[in-house]
Parts: C-alpha cells; sequence; structure tokens
C-alpha cells in the first residue's frame, strides 16, 4: 500500500532510472554481451518495476507515472522473455553464401513440390500445344509470343540494328520489378492454403511448356535454348522459390504433423520466408540483366552455342551454390567438438 | 470473441492493455502513406529529370527501380526506423506490435509489407480489410502470418482543473492522512467518474444534476468518512469537487515527468 505517493516516486525513481538506461543501452548495442552480474541487476530492477507498476495501478491519480512504468516494464518483458535469436548484425557475404543455401536446403521438400507443380503445368502446356495448336492465344496471351516461331527467328537474325540500343537499362529495371512483384506475390498466396502458389506455379509452367512444345515443333530448339537458358536458368529456379516459400507457409498455416499452435509455427517461419525471398530478389536482379542484356541478342551477333553453354555454366553453379554452399558451416554446427 | 483490446499478461501478473487499431483507421493512415508515397515519386522523377538530359534510358531505368524500392520498402523502412510506425500510423498514433508483447523483429515487418501483395486484392485492401473485420485482434492476412497487430494510443486530453477548481477552499486539505486514505480506496475508474461528471455538468438536466452528484458523493462518503468541520455546509457536488481535487492535484511540487515520451504505448514495439 502506497501511503505517500510523493516519497514512494521518489524512492523509486533511482531503479526505474537504472532500468530504463540498462533498457537504452541494449536497445542500442544489440550485439552487447552482459555479464553475469549485470544480468542479475537487470533481472531484479525489472521485477522492482513490475512491482512498483502492480502498486500504483490501482493508484488513480497517476496516470502519467502508470504509463511510463507500463512502458518501462513492458520493453524489460520484450528483452526478458524473448526466445528467439537475438537479432544480429546483418553480414551480406554470410548471408548469401551460408544463410540462404543453408534455408533453401531445410525446406528442400517444398522446393521439389514447387518443382513438381511446374513440370505438371509444363506437360499441361505442352500437350495442349502439341494436340491443339489453335489454343496458342488462350494459353499464351502474350502478343511477343503469339508470332510464328520460325518467323520470329528469321526476322532476329536478319535483324540489322540493336532494337534495344539506349534502353537496355530500362528493360532490364522492367523485367527485374515485375518479376520481383510475381513471385512476391506467389510467396504471399501460400495465405490462401498454397492454392494460389499452386495456379501461379502450374500457370507459369504451363506459359514454360508452351511456348518450348511451340518452338520445338517449329524446328527451332536451338534458338529456343539460346534465348531463354542464359537468363531461364536463373529466372525459373528464383520463381521456384518463391513457390517454396509460398508451400511452406501454406504447410505452416495447415499444420499437419505439428503440435505447435500457429502463431508459433509461424515464428518459427519467419526469417525463412524473409531469407528465401530475398534470394530470389537477388536471383532475379542477376536475370534481369542477363536477359537485357545477353539474351535478347542472337545469331550472328552472339553464337547460339555460346549462349547455350553460358545457360550450362550458370545452371550448374546455381546447382553448386544451392546444394552445397555453407554445407561446411553446418556440419561444424552440428559436431562442434570436430 | 471480438475486442478491442489486445491484454498481454506477464508471468510476474502484470498486465498491459493496448487498444486494438480498427480497419477504417488503418485504412485511413495507409491513404496518408500512399500520398507519401507519391510525394517521395514525384521528388525522384524531378531529380531524374536532370538525369534524363544526360541518359533518358538511365534514368527511366533509375525511376522503375525507384517505384518499385519506393513502393514496398516505404513501409519496411519506416516501421524498422520508427520502431512500428510510418508517416500515417504517426500521424494517426498507430504501432504495429508483436502479438505477445515480444521485441518485433525485422523479419515481422517484412513479412507483414510483403503479404500486402494479397491483403490489396481485388482492390482497397479488400482481402485484408474483411480479414482485419472478421478476426478477433483486427489483423489482415499480413499481420497474422507475422504474429503482429497494430494498436492505437489515443491522445488522453488533459482536463483543465485550474478552471474547473479554481477559486474554491478545499475543506478537505487540512486532513493528509485522510486524502492519502481517500487516493488509496478509489479505483482509477472512480476516479475518472468524478471527474467527468463535473466537466459535464452543464449537460445535465438540473434534478437530474442534483441526484447524480448526490448519489456520487454518498458512495465516496463511503469510502473514508471526513469529519464534519471538512463536510459540514459543503453541497454534493462541492464534496465531489473537493475529491477530484485531493485525487488529480496530487502534491504543489511538480510531479514527476518521466523523460520517455508518454504517448509512446506500454509495447515493446518501443525497442526493436
Amino acid at each position: 500500500m502506497i501511503v505517500d505517493l510523493q516519497r514512494f516516486i521518489a524512492n523509486e525513481r533511482p531503479f526505474w532510472n537504472g532500468l530504463e538506461k540498462m533498457l537504452d543501452h541494449l536497445e542500442i548495442e544489440p550485439n552487447a554481451r552482459m555479464s553475469l552480474a549485470q544480468l542479475q541487476l537487470f533481472h531484479q530492477l525489472y521485477e522492482r518495476t513490475a512491482a512498483d507498476l502492480a502498486k500504483i495501478t490501482t493508484f488513480s491519480s497517476e496516470p502519467e507515472t502508470r504509463r511510463y512504468l507500463e512502458n518501462l516494464v513492458a520493453r524489460a518483458y520484450g528483452e526478458i522473455h524473448e526466445t528467439r535469436g537475438k537479432q544480429r548484425r546483418f553480414y551480406p557475404l554470410e548471408w548469401f553464401f551460408h544463410t540462404l543455401p543453408q534455408t533453401f536446403r531445410r525446406h528442400v521438400r517444398a522446393f521439389y513440390l514447387s518443382l513438381a507443380i511446374t513440370i505438371a503445368g509444363c506437360l499441361f502446356g505442352g500437350m495442349a500445344i502439341a494436340f491443339d495448336p489453335g489454343s496458342k492465344p488462350v494459353l499464351m496471351p502474350f502478343p511477343g509470343l503469339l508470332q510464328d516461331p520460325r518467323q520470329r527467328v528469321a526476322e532476329e537474325e536478319k535483324a540489322t540494328h540493336d532494337r534495344l540500343n539506349g534502353w537496355k537499362t530500362t528493360f532490364s529495371a522492367e523485367l527485374m520489378t515485375h518479376n520481383i512483384q510475381v513471385s512476391v506475390f506467389t510467396l504471399a498466396l501460400g495465405m490462401t492454403w498454397g492454392f494460389g502458389t499452386i495456379l501461379m506455379l502450374f500457370y507459369n509452367g504451363v506459359i514454360l511448356g508452351a511456348v518450348g512444345v511451340d518452338y520445338i515443333r517449329a524446328g527451332e530448339t536451338q534458338f529456343l535454348l539460346g534465348w531463354l537458358m542464359p537468363h531461364g536458368v536463373i529466372e525459373i529456379p528464383a520463381i521456384l522459390i518463391a513457390g517454396q516459400a509460398g508451400l511452406l507457409l501454406a504447410w505452416t498455416i495447415i499444420g499437419r504433423g505439428s503440435r505447435l499452435p500457429l502463431r508459433a509455427r509461424l515464428r518459427e517461419i519467419s526469417s525463412d520466408l524473409v531469407t528465401l525471398i530475398f534470394g530470389v530478389g537477388c536471383l532475379l536482379v542477376w536475370a534481369g540483366f542477363i536477359e537485357a542484356f545477353l539474351s535478347q541478342y542472337h545469331q550472328p551477333v552472339i553464337p547460339y552455342n555460346a549462349k547455350i553453354a553460358f545457360g550450362g555454366i550458370e545452371l550448374i553453379l546455381l546447382i553448386l551454390f544451392l546444394a552445397k554452399s555453407g554445407a561446411r558451416k553446418t556440419r561444424k554446427a552440428v559436431n562442434p567438438d570436430e | 470473441m471480438k475486442t478491442n483490446v489486445l491484454s498481454i499478461r506477464t508471468p510476474e501478473g502484470i498486465m498491459f492493455s493496448q487498444l486494438l487499431a480498427g480497419p477504417v483507421m488503418r485504412f485511413l493512415a495507409w491513404f496518408i502513406d500512399q500520398f507519401c508515397i507519391q510525394l517521395l515519386l514525384t521528388v525522384l522523377e524531378i531529380m531524374l529529370g536532370l538525369l534524363g538530359v544526360l541518359s533518358p534510358g538511365f534514368a527511366f531505368a533509375f525511376y522503375v527501380i525507384g517505384w518499385f524500392v519506393i513502393g514496398i520498402g516505404y513501409g519496411i523502412f519506416f516501421e524498422w526506423t520508427w520502431r512500428g510506425q510510418t508517416i500515417g500510423k504517426r500521424l494517426f498514433r498507430l504501432r504495429v506490435m508483436d502479438v505477445e508483447g515480444m521485441k518485433l523483429q525485422f523479419n515481422q515487418i517484412v513479412v507483414r509489407n510483403l503479404l500486402r501483395f494479397v491483403d490489396q486484392l481485388p482492390a482497397f485492401y479488400f482481402v485484408g480489410g474483411v480479414a482485419c473485420w472478421l478476426n478477433s485482434r483486427c489483423q489482415r492476412l499480413g499481420d497474422l502470418a507475422a504474429n503482429t497487430v497494430v494498436v492505437r494510443s489515443p491522445r488522453v486530453a488533459e482536463p483543465d482543473l485550474d478552471q474547473l477548481l479554481a477559486g474554491k477552499f478545499n475543506s478537505f486539505r487540512r486532513f493528509p492522512h485522510l486524502i492519502a486514505r481517500l487516493r488509496q480506496n478509489v479505483s482509477p475508474m472512480e476516479a475518472d467518474i468524478a471527474l467527468q461528471s463535473l466537466l459535464r455538468r452543464d449537460e445535465f438536466d438540473p434534478v437530474a444534476r442534483v441526484e447524480l452528484f448526490g448519489d456520487l458523493a454518498a458512495h465516496f462518503r463511503a469510502k473514508v468518512e471526513f469529519p464534519p468541520e471538512a463536510t459540514d455546509g459543503v453541497a454534493d457536488e462541492q464534496y465531489i469537487r473537493n475529491v477530484v481535487d485531493v485525487l488529480y492535484r496530487t502534491s504543489q511540487v511538480p510531479p514527476f515527468r518521466p523523460k520517455v515520451q508518454n504517448s509512446e504505448p506500454p509495447a515493446a514495439a518501443l525497442q526493436l
């Protein structure tokens, strides 16, 4: 019971100030580590301030002090009861070469599912074009793809001037932003229990399959590979990884086989989702550059074989990156004694 | 159950309550943010106009990237640097916080902002608005995925006690021990009822006013009994005036003024 409020505030104020100072320090220096003595002091100050708040809550005349104490206790509560890993300083290279591939591998089954859905879409699109070439305007409602492949190849190979001269950077920027938007959308649609993500992946597969079969039927396989491989070997896996993130989100919401409540499950995957989608962003920036500066130039400017070889090398590097990068660090973390 | 309050109880038994922001308030804040985004894009366009003289291709490319980065990054940047607030949220006194009162993390901010793509479908945040309306904590899909809520801290107008209580002698002041007991026995809600009744006294019908202050005075008399020399000849309304005076004007010395802004909510969102 508080008899003399002014004296109570005067007596307790040093403890509140002490707690506030420690909290300020922790917030400014997220990497700071407290000694055992400091931790004990921090906990004592928290408990004392919480007790003061409990006392003053019933007091009718000090709303300002009550709000101040609520503020302090809530901040300290967040520090003490936070069970997630402390936010460390961000190291871009470590994130790219360790965290991203490790996260990818941790949820690789969602990637395989994403790949399977896209392949199913490819098969559907390919068969639709093979058995019903008239369905092309429905499957690929884009003017650039409706042209006859042979005619397009002939026009591209005879081109004497650079169509993108002076606008390659703009084209590249448009490709990057559009593809990143599609990827984020694919991830976000995971909130529809995955239905939206599956539809997006399937639809992308349908277009890819339809375009592929259309060019193969026209005997332009080399052009197709030379056109799509330099950027496609990065762009398509990037969309698949976005699908992986969307399916991961969907699986977390469904929660089959987990006893954790939804909130706890979502907390667990939150950082993985962000890692995956930022990784997708990096891949799509690269793909955007390549598509604008390389993919749009065909034989005789750049030989098809050179473009196909470049695409092949990229694909091998990407597979190695996703499969191996950061693996040594994981093993060390599992067996720290080694 | 739908509620407009988020309560967090710590293991120590301390409870915080935060007012949840409704869809309309959030939509207004979003509208302000959209205006700010447009403003930033206009500034960017003007700046790139100079670059456009040298290279139109580069200028347009920068504009495309700027449009994308500002559109997506605006919410992430401000909510991270301003601890859960954007310009619109700050104007409407809203704030994003962790649903369990924990530290708001960067991942949560990114997830809730990226999931706007679904929330804003098909237009004007229809999906998000419906989700917010149906959810007990008024969360849109992005908030659900990120484990966040948007709370509001309305500005509490400080009553002008000096004007309200000016020029009146308070006979209770001669009994500090009884004043201390009264402060101890009166709950914050009871104190607020007494204050509000004084602030709105002119809105009441004369008969209702006499009855109201009669009931209130009886209620507070039962809390602490002041001696006859303090209460003799004091009308019921004056009695309540005296009560409010001793409850809200605790001392002649300046009250404790915390360093932090008191308008900030007591949320863990404060320490990102």
